[in-house]
């Protein structure tokens, strides 16, 4: 019933013992410790959850480890750091986002994805793109604000 | 990362053992935290200057707030006012909060009070540190203080460039030793006052810029740790399982059924059945395996599309007037025109971003606990009281949990993790499913409000009654501390003591003749209730808001007047007059009688204006909005706030506290209704009880802040959320024609009442 599993999580090699169907958001908090992405409604519907999978934004609540077999697992705090924070990360943190900040690796994680495809999205692709997210502290206006810069941010970081 | 803190409160030593070691919670308390802060201190209590202060030898100013911040930057404003007392460097304060061992209890995030109470006494306190360092100062100096200024916490004798001593250097690590008046109460009551007095907000510098949060780089690059990511050594995962039928109890459990999870076990305590494991993935298994036999439970919950009929009929448990001015009776007979509107509102949700956690260990003798309450050190004496210990044996740390807006579900993670460390002798972590989050949060209370004026033949408003019905906003107690108010305490023989407690309007309409009153009735299921009421963020507020603000748009259409005009028509007091004049004008409110007329195309265009007051705030909101013909979708594409609550501390973080408020009750007026069956909550997840999303968000929320540095500050947590719904549903009926007096605004009701008006 358990099986080897073996992932890339946040560019460290990552080798568990477990149950195949297990969402793999257990093996990352349970297994490997790590204090991301959150559990918020372990059915695919918040976000909370949200890790990239070989960069393309997952909800791990409903992915099972298995299926992140020799794949590469990013999590919000392997996206960047205090001194290198992800162009998304920078620009949240500008924008002061966050109450509870509870939901945050829904909305940094995809807004991340999408901007590595969409490099000048308008508003109405990003509302599209960030669909299905969850916050409860209503902070959708501070969030708009930080993924247009953002998406400002990567554009000057490409340039230079 | 959590570092290890070691205590010295004498006090808390000898009533609670071995209790030395604490997680310092928030990562922003940085290095500080790391070195041991309070040798030789008294113990803590509110007369002792050192239980709110400590300079460390570094000219660390730390302040220990005893209430608290869930994310909209109380923390912040509390360092602005006490590094403005001090007249130190803002990055030179360090706030912390949410530990029952190091701060004392000034009620919590309560009620908008962060600054408006809670920061009373601790602007005292730093005022009175500021007192004795000067006295020191002066001493040392020989001179007299009139001679010494402060700059950057280093005081200097003026014109004397050589005479110069900081605060670390005077007092860095030392305690104060000093008494302070204290007015002898707990909770949002307490304040202390020192003989020193706090400066003259004319001379304020750091109160009134706008520092960012503190809290916000951790969370977004995933370093801050939540209560959910909590782990102490030899920790069990519980999970606790609920009937099928709200009220039955368990008569039997097949214990067999989860033989196949390795390490899992039953715990049985009483009527609470739950499944531990080492594993959280094994517990949230076991949990859904275990077979448990229930009593025969009557079904206790007639069908959601009942409820208002419900109230309607509903024996009368406690009738209240608060405002009864005129003969009212008297004038609506005499009037000669008398209009009448009823109005309803729906149970609703927490619906926190994830369902409670909590972590307890405990011991023969003592616990510790980690919350995500707003109110820890109340949650603190519930553990203890459900455990039967005494309030000084626990220890409560707060955590930053998934969001917190009032009385939600943290509570009753924190009961259900006590119980469960306390049968199996090992500490348990406790988040339940999200069916356990929306199913089984305690819920905003379902209400009707019957809106009645009466007019002269001028059309003058002669008589106004605007009375609510509804279950209790205090079904559930606003704090934990007792588990007659949580599920695992009814569960082990706690049985909930209702309060009843409504609301009125807060507003100053002058009438000749007003009434305001409110009449609760009884839970539907007096135990351990799915659907039991509590403190949802401006409880009741929203409710009664919706139906005031829309009636009093009712009444200027039976008056034939403006919205705002008929409102200033009615007002007197000159807050309330500024906020409406200034939002009117920021949108370009064009004046004119609501409906705006009959639109063509599919796009109908509306705008509506709702006012109220909170507790010394004052706001007014419109709104601008646009409604699908077709699909029945009101977009809010503008809101326009203006916003008085007196002196301002950090207007850009209060510009995202408003903007939160305005989209978060948007969610609860357009989308947010708690559904039920006869046997329980039947909206268990996001798609049964969707809030706003991403794309529902308005294009412009407008926000024009007054501030009024003569008049204390107010709270800021919950006046914007007041006239959003109001505000809402006045504009759909100035774009429509079609008044919905049933919260929220679906999609569907608007379709609906858009066909009855043969505009579809």
């Amino acid at each position: 019933m358990r099986q080897r599993i073996s992932l890339t999580v946040n560019g460290k090699p990552a080798t568990l013992d477990a149950d195949p169907d297990m969402p793999l958001l257990y093996a990352l908090r349970g297994d490997l410790g790590l204090k991301n992405p959150h559990f918020g409604c372990g059915l695919a519907q918040c976000g909370a959850c949200t890790v990239h999978i070989d960069g393309v934004a997952s909800r791990s609540c409903g992915t099972p480890v298995s299926l992140a077999e020799g794949r590469e697992v990013t999590t919000l705090d392997g996206l960047g750091t205090a001194d290198k924070p992800h162009p998304v990360q920078q620009a949240f943190i500008q924008e002061d986002v966050p109450q509870c900040g509870y939901c945050t690796s829904g909305w940094v994680m995809t807004a991340a994805a999408f901007l590595e495809e969409n490099k000048a999205p308008t508003d109405a692709e990003i509302r599209d793109a960030l669909a299905g997210l969850k916050c409860r502290c209503g902070t959708h206006m501070s969030i708009l604000r930080a993924v247009k810069r953002a998406a400002l941010l990567m554009a000057e970081r490409r340039r230079t | 990362m959590t570092a290890a803190l070691r205590l010295d409160r004498r006090g808390l030593l000898k009533a609670a053992g071995a209790l030395v070691v604490s997680f310092a919670v928030p990562d922003i308390a940085g290095d500080a935290l790391a070195a041991d802060l309070r040798p030789g201190k008294p113990p803590l209590h509110p007369e002792e200057l050192d239980s709110w202060l400590a300079v460390a030898p570094d000219g660390t100013v730390t302040a220990f707030f005893g209430k608290m911040d869930m994310g909209q930057g109380v923390d912040v404003a509390i360092a602005q006012i006490v590094a403005e007392e001090l007249d130190v460097p803002l990055a030179r304060v360090v706030v912390i909060m949410g530990d029952t061992a190091l701060t004392l209890n000034q009620g919590g995030a309560s009620g908008s009070t962060g600054v408006q109470r809670g920061g009373i006494p601790l602007r005292n306190a730093a005022a009175e540190v500021r007192r004795l360092l000067f006295n020191q100062a002066a001493k040392r100096f020989d001179v007299p203080r009139e001679k010494l200024t402060v700059a950057d916490g280093v005081i200097s004798v003026e014109g004397d460039a050589a005479k110069r001593v900081s605060y670390a250097d005077l007092v860095g690590g030392k305690s104060f030793e000093s008494k302070l008046t204290w007015n002898q109460r707990y909770g949002n009551d307490l304040t202390v006052t020192g003989e020193a007095k706090p400066k003259d907000p004319k001379q304020y510098r750091l109160v009134g810029t706008s520092p960012p949060r503190r809290d916000v780089p951790p969370k977004v690059l995933g370093t801050l740790d939540f209560v959910t990511d909590i782990t102490v050594p030899n920790m069990l995962h519980g999970r606790v399982v609920r009937p099928p039928v709200a009220g039955a109890v368990p008569t039997g459990v097949d214990e067999a059924s989860i033989a196949s999870f390795a390490g899992a076990k039953v715990v049985r305590v009483k009527d609470l059945v739950a499944v531990v494991a080492e594993t959280e993935w094994d517990a949230i298994q076991a949990a859904e395996a275990l077979k448990v036999r229930w009593s025969d439970a009557a079904p206790p919950f007639p069908a959601t599309e009942a409820i208002y009929d419900h109230i309607r009929q509903a024996k009368v448990v406690t009738r209240q007037a608060p405002v009864d001015q005129g003969p009212v009776e008297a004038a609506f007979a005499g009037a000669a025109r008398v209009i009448e509107a009823e109005y309803e509102w729906p149970f609703q949700s927490h619906a926190s971003m994830g369902p409670a956690c909590a972590v307890v260990d405990t011991k023969p003798d003592s616990a510790t606990l980690w919350t995500g309450s707003q109110k820890p050190h109340f949650a603190r004496d519930g553990v203890a009281r459900i455990l039967g210990l005494k309030p000084e044996q626990v220890h409560g740390i707060w955590v930053p949990g998934p969001g917190s807006y009032g009385r939600n579900d943290a509570g009753d993670g924190a009961a259900e993790a006590a119980v469960l460390s306390q049968a199996t002798g090992r500490p348990v972590r406790v988040q339940g499913m999200r069916a356990d989050g929306h199913g089984w949060d305690p819920k905003a209370p379902a209400s009707i409000h019957r809106a009645r004026a009466g007019f002269d033949k001028d059309g003058k408003v002669v008589a106004y009654s605007f009375e609510s019905k509804g279950f209790s906003r205090l079904d559930m107690s606003a704090n934990e501390s007792s588990p007659n108010d949580t599920l695992a305490g009814m569960l082990v023989g706690h049985p909930p003591k209702s309060t009843a407690a409504f609301g009125v309007p807060a507003e100053s309409y002058a009438f000749d003749a007003k009434r305001m009153a409110w009449e609760t009735i009884a839970p539907l299921l007096d135990r351990a209730s799915p659907l039991r009421t509590s403190h949802l963020r401006d409880p009741v507020g929203p409710q009664i808001h919706f139906a005031s603000e829309s009636f009093m748009d009712e009444m200027a259409v039976a008056a034939g007047a403006d919205p705002v005009e008929f409102r200033l028509r009615h007002l007197r007091a000159p807050r309330d007059i500024a906020v409406i004049k200034a939002a009117a004008e920021r949108a370009g409110w064009q004046t004119r009688p609501s409906p705006a007329g009959r639109q063509s195309g599919d796009t109908l265009r509306g705008r509506g204006i709702a006012y109220a007051q909170r507790a010394g705030t004052v706001v007014a909101v419109i709104s601008e909005i646009e409604v699908d013909r077709r699909t029945g979708r009101i977009w809010p594409r503008r809101f326009v706030v203006a916003h008085d609550c007196g002196l301002i501390v950090n207007p850009e973080t209060l510009k995202r506290v408003i903007e939160g408020n305005i989209v978060q009750t948007t969610s609860r007026a357009l989308f947010e209704e708690v559904t039920f069956d006869k046997n329980g909550v039947t909206s268990l997840d996001w798609l049964g009880y969707p809030i706003l999303e991403i794309g529902d968000a308005p294009e412009a929320i407008d926000v024009v802040l007054i501030d009024r540095p003569e008049i204390a500050p107010s709270g800021a947590g919950e006046g914007s959320t007041r006239p959003v719904a109001g505000a809402l549903a006045n504009a759909l009926f100035d774009a429509t024609g079609v008044r919905i007096r049933r919260a929220p605004l679906t999609p569907d009701r608007v379709k609906a009442a858009l066909a009855q008006l043969g505009q579809l």
